[in-house]
């Protein structure tokens, strides 16, 4: 246990301190890598209370792709640190307000936790227990019969956004030549060479 | 002091000597491969390959790493030194890590964790890091380029591993990558019945490891080297090893979710009597020759051709197979309980 208890601070320490560099790094690229950072350790924390799938998966979705794109864009911005000082007080107040709301909610739940000790510890206990079923076949369980809905409303969400993501920066420009693959593939030997035999002196 | 002992530092001295057990053998393997690549492609060359250092040529890999540790290590003055630094560290920690779970015969695994090909899937889809980290760090056009170029490519075909690594687990109905290769050992290997799935692996995994003929991230005719470029010495040697070992990593993957890992081809007298790492080190061998022979045969793709194979014909024929490979599980009632 002793183990385990100072893994969980260690990761805890480690995501925390990562958190604070995302937002306070200068360099954008150096805050992703931090958001990275912060994403494995809590990885890290899912392993620790027996959540191996979610682990995964926050691994698998966030750090191989979504941070993957992330830093694709930021690699490629052209900062300018003067002009990124200037906008910091105008979105100060959007931010601190964000930050507030967060509080709030993080103090509902521990304000529930010492309130009412039972309601927390129904919600820490995993249902079925980790023993008989693994976590991957329970969310299987109840993901697609009990939540079907919400989880197919979760998708039409994602693919709505991604169309209108598409339909926004699509443009048809007039005159491009494209690669046509078909074209390409049909393409026979007959068509495209001609052996001609050319008779010294001449042309063809 | 017995307690502790017991507890904490037997369990850490066996769990160091297994790590050990896995990385020196590998890290041999690694050098052995590069060995392995120069000869197969000199003999479809018709040329003699490296047979100077050693005999045959066999010590020519450590004289090579011998070269490399000597050299000094050269940090450009524009570059970001922390993460110039970093890049080729992950690449290689990536590639060794990996092997935490991979069985080598029934039981014979660091970790058997209950979400094991999950864990191969995440690792792999992380070896993205250090490539587009060296690049961005490097502060130069072809590193960078070639950064751009891998982060999109990985990221296409990591999709369609995705599918056929799901289209396996339908058939075998655990995470588990010791259970993959059992789920096998009743029925038939997965290749016969899931053929496209595996051809689909197969090219995806050239893709993912940055081979030939996918190997734009590093193609030397337009890049120079790519990502490689601003490094020297150790650094660049990590970034070799960490590629090789990934290649030996894809070829183990493919060997235990489609050539039944440790198993042998017919479970008949001369066949099991040969042990199971063997079998699963002959078969990641085989598998590494396929990947020498594309590298010694087949030109390189042109950027927009890579991604309309990874985003156009490999996703839509891995959802159809996801698919259909359910709908006749189920029609037919063969899906495994769990």
């Amino acid at each position: 246990m002793i183990v385990q208890g100072l893994t969980f601070y260690l990761f805890a320490a480690i995501a925390v301190g990562a958190g604070v560099m995302v937002v306070s790094a200068r360099n954008p690229v150096h805050s992703v890598l931090f958001l990275i950072l912060t994403f494995f350790t809590t990885a890290g924390l899912f392993v620790l209370i027996g959540a191996e799938f979610l682990a995964m998966v926050l691994v698998v979705v966030y750090v191989g792709a979504v941070a993957v794109l992330f830093m694709f864009v930021v690699m490629m911005l052209d900062i300018n640190f003067v002009e990124m000082r200037e906008g910091f007080l105008q979105y100060m107040p959007v931010g601190v307000l964000v930050g507030i709301i967060l509080l709030v909610e993080l103090l509902m739940v521990l304000g529930t936790a010492s309130m009412s000790p039972e309601v927390m510890a129904a919600g820490t206990e995993p249902i079925p227990d980790l023993a008989d079923r693994q976590n991957t076949a329970a969310l299987g369980d109840v993901i697609y019969t009990k939540y079907i809905y919400l989880f197919q409303a979760a998708g039409m969400i994602l693919l709505i956004a991604m169309i209108g993501a598409i339909v926004l920066t699509h443009r048809q420009r007039p005159g491009v030549r494209k690669q046509v693959i078909s074209k390409q593939l049909a393409r026979t030997r007959e068509e495209s060479v001609e052996l001609k035999k050319v008779q010294p002196g001449q042309g063809i | 002091m017995a307690e502790f002992w017991s507890i904490y530092l037997l369990p850490g001295i066996i769990i160091l000597a297994q790590i050990l057990a896995i990385i020196v053998p590998l890290l041999l393997c690694v050098a052995m491969v590069t060995y392995y690549e120069r000869k197969i492609m000199a003999a479809m060359q018709m040329r003699m390959g490296p047979n100077v250092v050693g005999p045959f040529g066999l010590l020519q890999a450590f004289a090579d790493g011998a070269k490399l540790f000597f050299k000094e290590t050269v940090i450009p003055t524009s570059a970001n030194k922390g993460v110039f630094l970093i890049a080729p560290m992950i690449t290689f920690l990536l590639s060794l890590v990996a092997w935490a779970v991979i069985p080598f015969d029934d039981g014979v695994v660091v970790s058997d964790i209950n979400v094991g090909i999950l864990y191969l899937f995440a690792i792999s889809s992380l070896g993205v890091y250090g490539i587009v980290m060296a690049g961005w760090a490097s502060n130069s056009k072809y590193p960078f380029l070639s950064a751009l170029r891998s982060a999109a490519q990985m990221v296409s075909y990591e999709v369609s591993i995705g599918f056929v690594i799901i289209t396996v687990l339908l058939c075998v109905g655990s995470l588990n990558v010791s259970d993959v290769v059992r789920a096998q050992e009743e029925g038939v290997w997965f290749f016969i019945p899931l053929f496209p799935m595996f051809v689909i692996f197969f090219i995806s995994a050239l893709a993912e490891t940055n081979r030939h003929p996918f190997d734009l991230p590093e193609a030397e005719a337009e890049l120079v080297a790519g990502y490689q470029v601003e490094y020297s010495a150790m650094a660049f040697a990590l970034f070799f090893l960490g590629e090789y070992a990934n290649m030996i990593l894809m070829s183990g993957l493919t060997a235990i979710l489609f050539l039944g890992g440790w198993l042998p081809p017919f479970d008949i007298a001369p066949f099991n009597w040969i042990p199971g790492p063997i079998w699963f080190f002959l078969k990641i061998a085989a598998l590494l020759f396929v990947f020498v022979w594309v590298r010694a045969t087949l030109p390189r793709y042109r950027y927009d051709q890579l991604m309309r194979l990874g985003w156009k014909v490999f996703l839509p024929i891995s959802l159809f197979w996801v698919a259909l490979t359910a709908g006749v599980l189920v029609a037919f009632d063969l899906v495994p309980n769990t």
